[in-house]
Protein backbone atom coordinates (compact mmCIF):
# COMPACT_ATOMS: atom_id res chain seq x y z
CA UNK A 1 0.00 0.00 0.00
CA UNK A 2 1.61 2.98 -0.85
CA UNK A 3 2.44 5.70 1.76
CA UNK A 4 1.63 9.01 0.28
CA UNK A 5 -1.68 8.19 -1.66
CA UNK A 6 -5.04 8.54 0.86
CA UNK A 7 -7.29 5.55 0.30
CA UNK A 8 -10.83 6.50 -0.58
CA UNK A 9 -12.35 4.25 1.96
CA UNK A 10 -10.18 5.35 4.56
CA UNK A 11 -11.19 9.09 3.84
CA UNK A 12 -14.70 8.32 4.02
CA UNK A 13 -14.40 6.92 7.40
CA UNK A 14 -11.75 8.94 8.96
CA UNK A 15 -14.28 12.00 7.75
CA UNK A 16 -16.98 10.36 9.43
CA UNK A 17 -15.73 9.76 12.18
CA UNK A 18 -13.82 13.13 13.14
CA UNK A 19 -17.48 14.70 12.93
CA UNK A 20 -19.65 12.34 14.80
CA UNK A 21 -16.87 13.03 17.07
CA UNK A 22 -16.62 17.07 16.48
CA UNK A 23 -20.58 16.83 16.58
CA UNK A 24 -21.13 15.25 19.29
CA UNK A 25 -17.97 16.76 21.27
CA UNK A 26 -19.06 20.91 20.14
CA UNK A 27 -22.52 19.84 21.25
CA UNK A 28 -22.16 17.78 24.84
CA UNK A 29 -18.23 18.23 25.47
CA UNK A 30 -16.23 21.16 25.43
CA UNK A 31 -18.58 23.76 25.94
CA UNK A 32 -19.12 22.29 29.18
CA UNK A 33 -16.20 22.36 30.84
CA UNK A 34 -15.08 25.66 29.01
CA UNK A 35 -18.36 26.87 30.25
CA UNK A 36 -17.35 25.74 33.90
CA UNK A 37 -13.98 26.52 33.71
CA UNK A 38 -15.36 30.08 32.71
CA UNK A 39 -17.86 30.15 35.82
CA UNK A 40 -15.51 29.18 38.17
CA UNK A 41 -12.78 31.84 36.99
CA UNK A 42 -15.30 34.52 37.08
CA UNK A 43 -16.44 33.42 40.83
CA UNK A 44 -12.83 33.15 41.66
CA UNK A 45 -12.64 36.71 39.95
CA UNK A 46 -15.65 37.72 41.89
CA UNK A 47 -14.19 36.25 45.19
CA UNK A 48 -11.17 37.95 44.93
CA UNK A 49 -12.59 41.19 44.06
CA UNK A 50 -14.58 41.05 46.88
CA UNK A 51 -11.57 40.17 49.22
CA UNK A 52 -10.18 43.10 48.10
CA UNK A 53 -13.18 45.36 48.39
CA UNK A 54 -13.61 43.59 52.24
CA UNK A 55 -10.14 44.35 53.26
CA UNK A 56 -10.42 47.91 51.99
CA UNK A 57 -13.18 48.19 54.00
CA UNK A 58 -12.02 46.92 57.23
CA UNK A 59 -8.86 49.07 56.37
CA UNK A 60 -10.86 52.22 56.30
CA UNK A 61 -13.08 50.96 59.15
CA UNK A 62 -10.11 50.94 61.30
CA UNK A 63 -8.85 53.68 60.71
CA UNK A 64 -12.18 55.00 60.99
CA UNK A 65 -12.08 53.31 64.57
CA UNK A 66 -8.63 54.63 65.35
CA UNK A 67 -10.07 57.93 64.25
CA UNK A 68 -12.76 57.81 66.62
CA UNK A 69 -10.79 56.29 70.19
CA UNK A 70 -8.52 59.10 69.40
CA UNK A 71 -11.47 61.30 69.22
CA UNK A 72 -12.44 60.02 71.97
CA UNK A 73 -9.55 59.84 73.55
CA UNK A 74 -8.70 63.69 72.98
CA UNK A 75 -12.63 64.20 74.20
CA UNK A 76 -11.59 62.22 77.86
CA UNK A 77 -8.48 64.36 78.35
CA UNK A 78 -11.15 67.19 77.89
CA UNK A 79 -13.03 66.54 80.56
CA UNK A 80 -11.20 64.78 82.52
CA UNK A 81 -9.31 68.51 82.56
CA UNK A 82 -12.34 70.39 82.48
CA UNK A 83 -13.84 67.91 85.63
CA UNK A 84 -10.36 68.96 87.16
CA UNK A 85 -10.52 72.25 86.76
CA UNK A 86 -14.04 71.85 88.11
CA UNK A 87 -13.14 70.16 90.47
CA UNK A 88 -10.10 72.54 92.13
CA UNK A 89 -12.67 75.25 91.32
CA UNK A 90 -15.34 74.25 93.67
CA UNK A 91 -13.02 73.05 96.17
CA UNK A 92 -11.16 77.02 96.34
CA UNK A 93 -14.21 78.65 95.93
CA UNK A 94 -15.88 75.82 99.50
CA UNK A 95 -12.52 76.57 101.13
CA UNK A 96 -12.83 80.58 100.49
CA UNK A 97 -16.72 80.78 101.32
CA UNK A 98 -15.95 78.82 104.48
CA UNK A 99 -13.33 80.29 105.41
CA UNK A 100 -14.79 84.32 105.01
CA UNK A 101 -17.76 82.42 106.45
CA UNK A 102 -15.67 81.05 109.22
CA UNK A 103 -13.80 84.87 109.54
CA UNK A 104 -17.38 86.44 109.69
CA UNK A 105 -18.68 83.94 112.01
CA UNK A 106 -15.44 84.51 114.66
CA UNK A 107 -15.76 88.34 114.19
CA UNK A 108 -19.34 88.22 115.06
CA UNK A 109 -18.55 86.02 118.45
CA UNK A 110 -15.67 88.31 118.96
CA UNK A 111 -17.53 91.64 118.04
CA UNK A 112 -20.60 90.34 120.21
CA UNK A 113 -17.94 89.07 123.07
CA UNK A 114 -16.93 92.88 123.33
CA UNK A 115 -20.56 93.62 123.30
CA UNK A 116 -21.04 91.36 126.18
CA UNK A 117 -17.64 92.39 127.98
CA UNK A 118 -18.72 96.05 127.85
CA UNK A 119 -22.50 95.03 128.95
CA UNK A 120 -20.74 93.43 131.66
CA UNK A 121 -18.16 95.39 132.77
CA UNK A 122 -20.69 98.48 132.62
CA UNK A 123 -23.03 96.48 135.14
CA UNK A 124 -20.29 95.55 137.16
CA UNK A 125 -19.20 99.08 137.24
CA UNK A 126 -22.63 99.95 138.19
CA UNK A 127 -22.94 97.36 140.88
CA UNK A 128 -19.16 98.32 141.83
CA UNK A 129 -20.58 101.44 142.61
CA UNK A 130 -23.25 100.95 143.89
CA UNK A 131 -21.49 98.69 146.41
CA UNK A 132 -19.05 101.30 147.00
CA UNK A 133 -21.84 103.98 147.28
CA UNK A 134 -23.05 101.57 150.05
CA UNK A 135 -19.56 100.65 151.81
CA UNK A 136 -18.31 104.45 151.88
CA UNK A 137 -22.27 105.47 153.36
CA UNK A 138 -21.96 102.99 155.95
CA UNK A 139 -18.02 103.94 156.55
CA UNK A 140 -18.85 107.79 156.27
CA UNK A 141 -21.95 107.07 159.20
CA UNK A 142 -19.54 104.69 160.86
CA UNK A 143 -16.70 107.43 160.55
CA UNK A 144 -18.40 110.74 160.27
CA UNK A 145 -20.15 110.76 164.21
CA UNK A 146 -16.89 113.15 164.85
CA UNK A 147 -16.62 116.25 163.00
CA UNK A 148 -13.42 115.89 162.84
CA UNK A 149 -13.05 112.76 161.51
CA UNK A 150 -15.46 114.39 159.02
CA UNK A 151 -13.18 117.34 157.99
CA UNK A 152 -9.99 115.38 158.00
CA UNK A 153 -12.12 112.96 155.79
CA UNK A 154 -13.35 115.38 153.51
CA UNK A 155 -9.88 116.78 153.41
CA UNK A 156 -8.57 113.79 152.31
CA UNK A 157 -10.63 113.04 149.82
CA UNK A 158 -9.91 116.14 148.43
CA UNK A 159 -6.73 115.05 148.12
CA UNK A 160 -7.24 112.42 146.55
CA UNK A 161 -9.20 113.52 143.79
CA UNK A 162 -6.69 116.67 143.35
CA UNK A 163 -3.82 113.78 142.89
CA UNK A 164 -6.70 111.73 140.62
CA UNK A 165 -6.97 114.64 138.43
CA UNK A 166 -4.92 114.38 135.95
CA UNK A 167 -5.65 110.49 134.99
CA UNK A 168 -9.57 110.46 134.96
CA UNK A 169 -11.41 107.39 133.92
CA UNK A 170 -8.33 105.21 134.64
CA UNK B 1 17.78 6.47 44.10
CA UNK B 2 19.42 3.50 44.61
CA UNK B 3 16.76 1.85 44.22
CA UNK B 4 16.48 3.23 40.95
CA UNK B 5 19.54 2.21 40.08
CA UNK B 6 19.71 -1.01 41.06
CA UNK B 7 15.93 -1.76 39.09
CA UNK B 8 17.95 -0.63 35.88
CA UNK B 9 21.04 -2.53 36.59
CA UNK B 10 18.33 -6.08 37.16
CA UNK B 11 16.58 -4.97 33.87
CA UNK B 12 19.58 -4.68 32.29
CA UNK B 13 21.57 -8.07 33.12
CA UNK B 14 18.03 -9.33 32.52
CA UNK B 15 18.02 -8.36 29.10
CA UNK B 16 21.30 -9.75 28.43
CA UNK B 17 20.37 -12.93 30.08
CA UNK B 18 17.37 -13.10 28.07
CA UNK B 19 18.98 -11.88 24.52
CA UNK B 20 21.64 -14.61 24.86
CA UNK B 21 18.93 -17.48 25.56
CA UNK B 22 16.62 -16.03 22.92
CA UNK B 23 19.85 -16.26 20.45
CA UNK B 24 20.84 -19.98 21.70
CA UNK B 25 17.72 -21.30 21.02
CA UNK B 26 17.08 -19.56 17.91
CA UNK B 27 20.35 -21.44 16.59
CA UNK B 28 18.63 -24.50 17.47
CA UNK B 29 18.32 -27.19 14.83
CA UNK B 30 15.29 -26.23 12.75
CA UNK B 31 12.40 -28.97 13.69
CA UNK B 32 12.17 -27.75 17.71
CA UNK B 33 9.49 -25.95 18.31
CA UNK B 34 9.70 -22.08 18.36
CA UNK B 35 10.18 -21.10 22.09
CA UNK B 36 7.74 -19.14 23.88
CA UNK B 37 10.16 -16.30 24.19
CA UNK B 38 10.26 -15.11 21.13
CA UNK B 39 7.49 -14.70 20.90
CA UNK B 40 6.90 -12.80 24.07
CA UNK B 41 9.26 -10.25 22.81
CA UNK B 42 7.32 -9.16 19.61
CA UNK B 43 4.45 -10.87 18.30
CA UNK B 44 4.03 -9.64 14.98
CA UNK B 45 7.85 -9.40 14.29
CA UNK B 46 8.61 -13.16 15.55
CA UNK B 47 11.17 -14.47 13.23
CA UNK B 48 9.87 -18.31 11.34
CA UNK B 49 13.06 -20.61 11.40
CA UNK B 50 12.24 -21.34 7.57
CA UNK B 51 13.36 -18.01 6.86
CA UNK B 52 16.83 -17.36 6.93
CA UNK B 53 16.53 -13.72 5.95
CA UNK B 54 14.34 -11.55 7.76
CA UNK B 55 12.01 -8.64 5.34
CA UNK B 56 12.40 -5.77 7.82
CA UNK B 57 11.10 -3.22 4.90
CA UNK B 58 8.20 -5.35 4.24
CA UNK B 59 7.76 -5.57 8.22
CA UNK B 60 7.38 -1.87 8.17
CA UNK B 61 5.28 -1.27 5.37
CA UNK B 62 3.43 -3.99 6.89
CA UNK B 63 3.06 -1.99 10.31
CA UNK B 64 2.92 1.61 9.27
CA UNK B 65 0.64 0.96 6.04
CA UNK B 66 -3.09 -0.52 5.75
CA UNK B 67 -4.68 -4.03 6.20
CA UNK B 68 -7.79 -5.39 5.90
CA UNK B 69 -7.93 -7.31 9.25
CA UNK B 70 -6.24 -6.31 12.32
CA UNK B 71 -3.04 -8.95 12.91
CA UNK B 72 -2.91 -9.25 16.77
CA UNK B 73 0.17 -12.15 16.44
CA UNK B 74 1.42 -14.79 14.88
CA UNK B 75 2.39 -17.90 17.15
CA UNK B 76 3.92 -21.15 15.45
CA UNK B 77 3.03 -20.05 12.05
CA UNK B 78 -0.53 -19.33 12.84
CA UNK B 79 -1.54 -15.82 12.70
CA UNK B 80 -4.19 -14.59 15.27
CA UNK B 81 -5.91 -11.42 13.85
CA UNK B 82 -9.47 -9.90 14.15
CA UNK B 83 -11.42 -10.30 10.57
CA UNK B 84 -12.93 -6.52 9.70
CA UNK B 85 -15.63 -5.73 7.52
CA UNK B 86 -14.74 -5.42 3.68
CA UNK B 87 -17.33 -3.17 2.08
CA UNK B 88 -17.03 -2.80 -1.96
CA UNK B 89 -18.66 -1.70 -4.92
CA UNK B 90 -18.05 -3.63 -8.03
CA UNK B 91 -18.09 -2.35 -11.38
CA UNK B 92 -21.69 -3.37 -12.14
CA UNK B 93 -22.43 -1.16 -9.24
CA UNK B 94 -23.57 -4.11 -6.94
CA UNK B 95 -22.49 -3.23 -3.22
CA UNK B 96 -20.79 -6.29 -1.16
CA UNK B 97 -19.96 -6.51 2.71
CA UNK B 98 -17.76 -9.50 3.56
CA UNK B 99 -15.44 -10.41 6.23
CA UNK B 100 -12.12 -9.53 5.74
CA UNK B 101 -11.28 -13.42 6.29
CA UNK B 102 -13.21 -14.49 3.46
CA UNK B 103 -10.05 -12.55 1.55
CA UNK B 104 -7.51 -13.90 4.10
CA UNK B 105 -4.05 -15.84 2.75
CA UNK B 106 -5.05 -15.78 -0.99
CA UNK B 107 -9.12 -16.54 -0.96
CA UNK B 108 -11.20 -15.09 -3.32
CA UNK B 109 -14.74 -14.39 -2.43
CA UNK B 110 -17.59 -13.38 -4.77
CA UNK B 111 -14.80 -12.41 -7.21
CA UNK B 112 -13.12 -10.22 -4.87
CA UNK B 113 -9.16 -11.06 -3.70
CA UNK B 114 -6.60 -9.29 -1.98
CA UNK B 115 -3.88 -8.33 -4.97
CA UNK B 116 -0.33 -9.94 -4.24
CA UNK B 117 0.95 -9.55 -7.50
CA UNK B 118 2.58 -6.42 -9.37
CA UNK B 119 3.04 -3.21 -7.40
CA UNK B 120 -0.46 -1.64 -9.06
CA UNK B 121 -3.13 -2.13 -6.05
CA UNK B 122 -0.72 -4.29 -4.35
CA UNK B 123 -2.05 -5.42 -1.08
CA UNK B 124 -5.49 -3.92 -2.06
CA UNK B 125 -9.05 -5.62 -2.80
CA UNK B 126 -9.24 -6.32 -6.71
CA UNK B 127 -11.79 -8.49 -9.06
CA UNK B 128 -11.95 -8.93 -12.74
CA UNK B 129 -14.67 -6.99 -14.89
CA UNK B 130 -16.49 -8.92 -17.25
CA UNK B 131 -13.62 -8.90 -20.00
CA UNK B 132 -11.13 -10.32 -17.22
CA UNK B 133 -9.40 -6.85 -16.61
CA UNK B 134 -8.11 -6.60 -13.37
CA UNK B 135 -9.91 -3.59 -11.26
CA UNK B 136 -10.27 -1.57 -8.37
CA UNK B 137 -13.70 -1.56 -7.06
CA UNK B 138 -15.33 1.36 -5.32
CA UNK B 139 -13.68 0.23 -1.66
CA UNK B 140 -15.34 1.32 1.79
CA UNK B 141 -13.65 -1.55 3.70
CA UNK B 142 -13.15 -0.66 7.61
CA UNK B 143 -9.58 -1.36 7.04
CA UNK B 144 -7.38 -1.66 10.35
CA UNK B 145 -6.64 2.10 10.31
CA UNK B 146 -10.72 2.79 9.64
CA UNK B 147 -11.04 0.60 12.90
CA UNK B 148 -8.21 2.12 14.67
CA UNK B 149 -9.84 5.82 13.67
CA UNK B 150 -13.60 4.73 15.07
CA UNK B 151 -11.96 2.87 18.48
CA UNK B 152 -9.82 6.29 18.95
CA UNK B 153 -13.04 8.30 18.26
CA UNK B 154 -14.61 6.57 21.17
CA UNK B 155 -11.92 7.04 23.42
CA UNK B 156 -12.05 10.73 22.65
CA UNK B 157 -15.54 11.13 22.97
CA UNK B 158 -15.44 8.79 26.29
CA UNK B 159 -12.89 11.17 27.93
CA UNK B 160 -14.19 14.16 27.41
CA UNK B 161 -17.79 13.23 27.84
CA UNK B 162 -16.90 11.60 31.06
CA UNK B 163 -14.86 15.16 31.80
CA UNK B 164 -18.43 16.83 31.01
CA UNK B 165 -20.43 14.18 33.20
CA UNK B 166 -18.48 14.78 36.24
CA UNK B 167 -19.91 18.37 36.04
CA UNK B 168 -23.16 17.05 34.91
CA UNK B 169 -23.22 14.71 38.04
CA UNK B 170 -22.57 18.23 40.18
CA UNK B 171 -25.37 19.17 39.03
CA UNK B 172 -23.20 21.96 37.25
CA UNK B 173 -22.37 23.57 40.53
CA UNK B 174 -19.05 25.75 39.39
CA UNK B 175 -17.14 25.29 42.93
CA UNK B 176 -16.66 21.57 42.72
CA UNK B 177 -13.28 21.80 41.19
CA UNK B 178 -12.11 18.10 39.55
CA UNK B 179 -9.04 16.82 40.76
CA UNK B 180 -7.00 13.46 39.18
CA UNK B 181 -8.08 12.29 35.64
CA UNK B 182 -10.63 15.02 35.15
CA UNK B 183 -8.32 17.60 37.06
CA UNK B 184 -5.77 16.45 34.17
CA UNK B 185 -7.90 16.60 31.36
CA UNK B 186 -9.34 19.81 32.56
CA UNK B 187 -5.82 21.77 32.86
CA UNK B 188 -5.04 20.04 29.38
CA UNK B 189 -7.89 22.07 27.83
CA UNK B 190 -7.65 25.50 29.72
CA UNK B 191 -4.05 25.62 28.64
CA UNK B 192 -4.92 25.10 25.11
CA UNK B 193 -8.19 27.51 25.09
CA UNK B 194 -5.75 29.97 27.13
CA UNK B 195 -2.41 29.45 25.61
CA UNK B 196 -2.93 28.68 21.88
CA UNK B 197 -6.72 29.31 20.60
CA UNK B 198 -7.51 32.68 22.54
CA UNK B 199 -4.49 34.25 21.55
CA UNK B 200 -4.01 32.94 18.44
CA UNK B 201 -8.13 33.18 17.22
CA UNK B 202 -8.82 36.44 18.92
CA UNK B 203 -12.13 37.58 19.89
CA UNK B 204 -14.44 35.25 18.62
CA UNK B 205 -12.01 32.17 19.56
CA UNK B 206 -15.42 30.41 21.40
CA UNK B 207 -16.48 29.74 18.11
CA UNK B 208 -13.67 27.58 16.93
CA UNK B 209 -12.59 26.41 20.19
CA UNK B 210 -14.35 23.32 19.88
CA UNK B 211 -13.18 21.96 16.96
CA UNK B 212 -9.73 23.04 17.36
CA UNK B 213 -9.99 21.09 20.65
CA UNK B 214 -11.75 18.30 18.93
CA UNK B 215 -8.56 18.12 16.73
CA UNK B 216 -6.19 18.38 19.63
CA UNK B 217 -7.74 15.52 21.90
CA UNK B 218 -8.12 13.47 18.27
CA UNK B 219 -4.47 13.55 17.01
CA UNK B 220 -3.26 13.45 20.69
CA UNK B 221 -5.15 10.26 21.63
CA UNK B 222 -4.28 8.31 18.09
CA UNK B 223 -0.72 9.37 18.22
CA UNK B 224 -0.80 7.96 22.29
CA UNK B 225 -2.85 5.08 20.98
CA UNK B 226 -0.37 4.17 18.35
CA UNK B 227 2.10 3.86 20.62
CA UNK B 228 0.41 1.46 22.46
CA UNK B 229 1.96 -1.96 21.03
CA UNK B 230 -1.10 -4.83 20.96
CA UNK B 231 -4.64 -4.55 20.17
CA UNK B 232 -6.43 -2.23 19.95
CA UNK B 233 -3.33 0.29 20.06
CA UNK B 234 -0.85 -0.16 17.35
CA UNK B 235 -2.59 1.16 14.05
CA UNK B 236 -0.81 3.83 12.90
CA UNK B 237 -3.80 6.24 12.47
CA UNK B 238 -1.91 9.79 12.82
CA UNK B 239 0.88 8.29 10.65
CA UNK B 240 -1.33 7.35 7.83
CA UNK B 241 -1.74 9.98 5.16
CA UNK B 242 -5.30 10.44 4.66
CA UNK B 243 -6.55 10.41 8.70
CA UNK B 244 -4.21 13.58 8.57
CA UNK B 245 -5.08 15.21 5.08
CA UNK B 246 -8.92 15.00 6.45
CA UNK B 247 -7.90 16.60 9.73
CA UNK B 248 -5.96 19.36 7.22
CA UNK B 249 -8.69 19.76 5.14
CA UNK B 250 -11.14 20.59 8.24
CA UNK B 251 -8.74 23.15 9.35
CA UNK B 252 -8.39 24.42 5.96
CA UNK B 253 -12.71 24.51 5.52
CA UNK B 254 -13.11 26.68 9.25
CA UNK B 255 -10.53 28.83 7.96
CA UNK B 256 -11.92 29.83 4.20
CA UNK B 257 -15.62 29.42 4.54
CA UNK B 258 -15.70 31.30 7.77
CA UNK B 259 -12.93 33.96 6.42
CA UNK B 260 -13.80 37.47 7.14
CA UNK B 261 -13.67 40.53 4.65
CA UNK B 262 -10.27 41.62 5.37
CA UNK B 263 -9.05 37.79 4.79
CA UNK B 264 -9.78 37.41 1.35
CA UNK B 265 -9.32 41.16 0.54
CA UNK B 266 -5.64 40.35 1.52
CA UNK B 267 -5.40 37.53 -0.50
CA UNK B 268 -7.20 38.99 -4.03
CA UNK B 269 -5.90 42.47 -3.34
CA UNK B 270 -3.25 42.60 -0.79
CA UNK B 271 -0.94 45.80 0.01
CA UNK B 272 1.62 45.65 -1.99
CA UNK B 273 2.33 47.85 -4.85
CA UNK B 274 0.08 47.95 -7.84
CA UNK B 275 1.69 46.45 -10.49
CA UNK B 276 2.30 43.08 -8.19
CA UNK B 277 -1.53 42.38 -8.35
CA UNK B 278 -2.17 44.20 -11.69
CA UNK B 279 -2.16 43.40 -14.30
CA UNK B 280 -0.29 39.86 -13.80
CA UNK B 281 -1.69 38.59 -10.41
CA UNK B 282 1.33 37.65 -8.75
CA UNK B 283 0.81 38.37 -4.90
CA UNK B 284 -2.51 37.04 -5.37
CA UNK B 285 -1.37 33.88 -7.20
CA UNK B 286 1.04 33.44 -4.61
CA UNK B 287 -1.82 34.32 -1.30
CA UNK B 288 -4.14 31.42 -3.36
CA UNK B 289 -1.42 29.14 -3.25
CA UNK B 290 -0.98 29.63 0.29
CA UNK B 291 -4.37 28.32 0.99
CA UNK B 292 -3.05 25.31 -0.94
CA UNK B 293 -0.13 25.03 0.93
CA UNK B 294 -0.93 25.76 4.14
CA UNK B 295 -3.43 22.28 4.86
CA UNK B 296 -0.69 20.51 2.91
CA UNK B 297 1.96 21.09 5.16
CA UNK B 298 -0.69 20.53 8.44
CA UNK B 299 -0.99 17.13 6.89
CA UNK B 300 2.84 16.61 6.08
CA UNK B 301 4.06 17.39 8.83
CA UNK B 302 1.73 15.09 11.42
CA UNK B 303 1.79 12.35 9.19
CA UNK B 304 6.06 12.36 8.19
CA UNK B 305 6.42 12.71 12.29
CA UNK B 306 4.18 9.88 13.49
CA UNK B 307 5.09 7.26 10.90
CA UNK B 308 8.70 8.51 11.06
CA UNK B 309 8.59 7.49 14.50
CA UNK B 310 6.91 3.82 14.17
CA UNK B 311 9.28 3.36 11.15
CA UNK B 312 12.30 3.91 13.98
CA UNK B 313 10.44 2.22 16.82
CA UNK B 314 9.70 -1.03 14.54
CA UNK B 315 13.90 -0.85 13.00
CA UNK B 316 15.44 -0.86 16.43
CA UNK B 317 12.56 -3.75 17.53
CA UNK B 318 13.70 -5.85 14.46
CA UNK B 319 17.71 -5.02 15.53
CA UNK B 320 17.32 -8.42 17.87
CA UNK B 321 16.24 -10.38 14.84
CA UNK B 322 18.59 -9.09 12.39
CA UNK B 323 21.35 -9.88 14.47
CA UNK B 324 20.29 -13.07 15.28
CA UNK B 325 22.43 -15.21 13.39
CA UNK B 326 25.66 -13.13 14.02
CA UNK B 327 26.15 -14.98 17.30
CA UNK B 328 24.85 -15.15 20.69
CA UNK B 329 27.36 -12.49 21.88
CA UNK B 330 26.77 -10.15 19.48
CA UNK B 331 22.88 -10.72 19.45
CA UNK B 332 22.30 -9.94 23.40
CA UNK B 333 24.32 -7.05 23.44
CA UNK B 334 22.44 -6.03 20.47
CA UNK B 335 18.93 -7.25 22.46
CA UNK B 336 19.95 -5.04 25.01
CA UNK B 337 20.88 -1.63 22.79
CA UNK B 338 17.51 -2.27 20.92
CA UNK B 339 15.32 -2.89 24.10
CA UNK B 340 17.51 0.65 25.59
CA UNK B 341 16.89 2.32 22.30
CA UNK B 342 13.43 1.36 22.20
CA UNK B 343 12.20 2.34 25.64
CA UNK B 344 13.98 6.03 24.57
CA UNK B 345 12.39 6.23 21.87
CA UNK B 346 9.04 5.46 22.61
CA UNK B 347 9.57 8.42 25.54
CA UNK B 348 10.76 10.90 23.07
CA UNK B 349 7.35 9.32 20.86
CA UNK B 350 5.53 10.38 24.04
CA UNK B 351 6.52 14.20 24.02
CA UNK B 352 6.27 13.80 19.94
CA UNK B 353 3.01 12.91 20.53
CA UNK B 354 2.05 15.88 22.39
CA UNK B 355 4.10 18.48 20.55
CA UNK B 356 2.85 17.36 16.99
CA UNK B 357 -0.91 17.45 18.68
CA UNK B 358 -0.27 21.18 20.14
CA UNK B 359 1.35 21.94 16.94
CA UNK B 360 -1.24 21.16 14.58
CA UNK B 361 -3.60 23.02 16.98
CA UNK B 362 -1.80 26.01 17.03
CA UNK B 363 -1.28 25.96 13.45
CA UNK B 364 -5.03 25.85 12.92
CA UNK B 365 -5.49 28.42 15.60
CA UNK B 366 -3.36 30.32 14.00
CA UNK B 367 -4.66 30.07 10.63
CA UNK B 368 -8.24 30.42 11.59
CA UNK B 369 -7.13 33.74 13.29
CA UNK B 370 -5.53 35.04 10.47
CA UNK B 371 -8.95 34.43 8.58
CA UNK B 372 -10.51 36.52 11.03
CA UNK B 373 -8.46 39.49 11.52
CA UNK B 374 -9.88 42.99 11.31
CA UNK B 375 -8.18 46.76 10.98
CA UNK B 376 -4.82 45.33 9.60
CA UNK B 377 -3.82 48.30 7.65
CA UNK B 378 -5.34 50.54 10.56
CA UNK B 379 -3.18 48.67 13.30
CA UNK B 380 0.25 48.08 11.76
CA UNK B 381 1.74 51.35 11.17
CA UNK B 382 0.98 53.00 14.62
CA UNK B 383 2.69 49.43 15.79
CA UNK B 384 5.67 50.47 13.15
CA UNK B 385 5.85 54.09 14.24
CA UNK B 386 6.04 53.03 18.31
Amino acid sequence: MSLLTPELGLLFWMLLSFLIVFGVLAKFGFPVITGMVDKRRAQIEEGLAAAKEATERLQSVEQEAAHIIEEAQKRHAEIVAGAMADSHRIVDGARQKAEAEATAKVEAALSQIEIEKQKALGELRTEVAMLSVEVAEKVLREKMAHSEAQSSYIERLINEAESEQPKPNA
Amino acid sequence: MKAWLRHTALLVALLIGGGLLGSVYASKPQGEPAEPQEVAVDGPEVVSQEEAKLDVVGLIFEHIGDSYSWHITTINGHHIEIPLLCIVRSQEGRWYAFSSAKVAHGHTHEGFFINHEGEQWKGKLVAHNSEGELYRPLDLSITKNAAGVMFNSLVVIVIILGVAGWYRRRNYDHTAVPRGFVGAVEMLIVSLVDDVIKPSVGKDYKRYSPYLLTAFFFIFVSNLLGLVPIFPGGANVTGNIAITLVLALATMFAVNVFGNKEYWKEILWPDVPVWMKFPIPLMPVIEIFGIISKPFALTIRLFANIMAGHTVLIALTCLVFITVNMGATMNGVMTVFSVLLSVFMLVLELLVAYIQAYVFTMLSAVFIGLSRKEHHAAHKPTQQHK
